[in-house]
Order: C-alpha cells, then structure tokens, then sequence
C-alpha cells in the first residue's frame, strides 16, 4: 500500500517537473511547480518527515510559488517568443542531462552505506517524541548557531530585495513627525456655531483652520509645493479638501 | 539500514532524485528566453536536494539531515526572492528577460 501511495507521488512529481520545464505558458509552469512542491510534500511524509512536509507547503506553496506567479504576471513578456530558440537548445541540454544522468546511475550502482555506520553518533529522536518535537530539540541545541545563521540569511535577503525593488518617487506625502506631534487642538480645529435647522454644507462644508493644511507636511513630497509649508495661510476661501469640492 | 523509509528502501527515492535534478538542469538549458522558468529550475534542483537529505535522515534514523533540509529551504527561499528581485528591476530597466540578452557585464 504504501508502495503503491509512494509511486502515484513520485510519477506525478517526475511528470509536473517535466511540465514544469516544458510548458509554453510560465504561469503553468508555475502551477506545475506548486503540483510538484505538494507531491514531494507527500514523498516526504511517506519518508517520515511530517514537519519538513507541511514547512514545505508553506513556505514553498504558500510563499515562494506565490511570489513566482507575482512576478509571472507582473512581467509583461511576450510569451510567444519565449520559445523560440528551443529547437536549438533542446540537443544540448537534453546532452548534458543524459551525461548527468547516466553518471548518476553509475554512482548509483555502485554505491553502499559504510558498514560501521551504527559507530557514528547519530541524532536520534528522543523515544515518544514526534517528528516536529525532535526537531526543535536537535535544531535550538546542536544547530543553534546554523540556525541563527539562517536567520540573518533571510533577513539580508529580505533587505536586498528591498533595496533592489524600491523605486524613490515622490508619491505619498509624509509628515514631519515633530511638528505634527506639537500641534495643538486650537491650530487643528475649528469651532462653529451652528444655527438650528442648518447644516453644515450651508455654511461651507466641514472645514479645518485654513492655516492648518500644510502646517505637518514636508516640503516637497507630493502635492505640497515649498511656499506652502511654514504657516501656510492661504489666502481668504481658498479651502482645500472642503466637503464641498 | 533502511530503518524509517518502511517498504520502499531508499533506491526508488534516490532515482526520484536523481530524476528531479536531471530535469532541472535540462530547464536550465532548455530555456535560455526566460529567467523566472531557470529560477523555478533551480528551484527544482534543490528539491531534489531535500529528497535526498530527508531519504537518507529517515533511513540512517539520523535528524541531521532534516534539520539541513531546513537550512536548504532557507537558502533556495533567500535565493529565489533576489533572484526574483533581480529579474523584476532588470525588466524595469531592460524591458526583457532573455538570458542572451544579459550581456551587460561582458566587458
């Protein structure tokens, strides 16, 4: 039975990562590619390897083919012209692959486990302990600083990317976060007595103090030209982002 | 000494491997038009990687390698976010990802 379990994964693994390679449309390259990450995903449960199998689907599926398809799709690329030149490639690749296959095979007729290997220490989990539990054990004790390591690992990556993908453009408009902070209710609101039976929108809509708009902002992000800054005062009714623009 | 892997031993996993990473290096050659399918080939690569530490952890009854797994997931994570990065400001900048086309370095 498991067997049986372990083939139909492994065949469907082996024929998406076939796709995976060989399809004309990236974006099901990339949907063969999560097919393959969720059938490994059951190899390494057969294996065992509950945590590693469900890390898998997460991380893999529920991140990193995620932001493949983001970027599929975001890319505007001509995809008729993407395979052109396979005819010319495909001799040769399938050449090395051969080459690499074959010294594989070779490897692996040729190949055993030692036959001291029960000398070696061995991290064995602790008996009664599940998978994920004996894991953490062996992770956060013999690989700490392996693990810490990945940490800063993802962290620089994290950044790089960042940095790589940020585009400086002056859209948005910031706050100059001190001024904002010493502003006070009289400078920001404004009081008015409303006559019974009328609304505000007669009276001219809901209004700041007009010299209250620009008074936060920093010169120069969007929208907000120099003069407009220091105390700005426009002038009279000039009011802006009234109810009734 | 095929301790955890049961029924199956630890051939048929290893071919499976062996196969995976056959394929992702056969996408590396077969498509030089498009970076993101290299990327996911790659990705491919170190599945198969993974295959092969968690078949022999679970056969030599040894956490080792699943804890490397994890490091390997990190890795091909933290690869194929700069990876994706790179592709995305070189089409802002070029608007294409043929590989033949990234000769900007050649000197």
């Amino acid at each position: 039975m498991t067997q049986i379990v372990f083939y139909v994964f492994a065949t469907v693994l082996v024929l998406s990562a076939g796709m995976v390679v060989s399809a004309r449309n990236p974006v099901h390259s990339v949907l063969f590619l999560i097919l393959a990450f969720f059938n490994a995903a059951g190899l390494f449960l057969i294996a065992g390897a509950e945590f590693l199998a469900m890390i898998l689907v997460i991380v893999y599926v529920g991140a990193v083919a995620v932001l493949f398809l983001f970027v599929v799709m975001m890319l505007d690329v001509r995809f008729t012209r993407m395979r052109e030149g396979l005819q010319r490639y495909a001799p040769f690749g399938a050449a090395v692959g051969g080459v690499l296959f074959a010294e594989l095979a070779l490897a692996f007729g040729h190949w055993r486990i030692a036959q001291n290997i029960a000398d070696v220490p061995h991290l064995v989990p602790a008996p009664g302990r599940t998978n994920t539990a004996a894991l953490g054990d062996v992770l956060y004790t013999h690989y700490v600083f392996p693990f810490e390591a990945c940490g800063i690992v993802l962290l620089v990556a994290m950044i790089g990317a960042i940095v790589l993908t940020l585009r400086e453009r002056p859209m948005g408009r910031r706050q100059n976060i001190d001024r904002q902070h010493e502003r006070t209710a009289a400078e920001s609101v404004e009081m008015m007595a409303l006559p019974l039976g009328q609304g505000v929108a007669e009276l001219g809509g809901f209004r700041r103090p007009d010299k209250s708009y620009y008074v936060a902002s920093v010169p120069g992000s969007y929208g907000v030209t120099a003069d407009a800054v220091p105390q700005a005062a426009p002038a009279g009714d000039d009011r802006k982002g009234g109810l009734g623009q | 000494m095929t301790g955890g892997l049961g029924s199956i031993g630890i051939g048929p996993y290893l071919t499976v491997s062996a196969i995976l990473l056959v394929l992702g290096v056969f996408g590396i050659f077969l498509n030089r038009k498009n970076v993101i399918i290299i990327l996911m080939s790659i990705e491919l690569i170190l599945l198969s990687a993974n295959l092969n530490f968690v078949a022999f952890s679970s056969a030599l009854g040894d956490l080792s390698g699943q804890v490397f797994t994890l490091f390997v997931l990190t890795i091909a994570a933290a690869e194929s976010a700069i990876g994706l990065a790179i592709v995305t400001v070189y089409f802002r900048n070029r608007g294409s990802i043929e590989v033949e086309d990234i000769t900007m370095m050649k000197g």
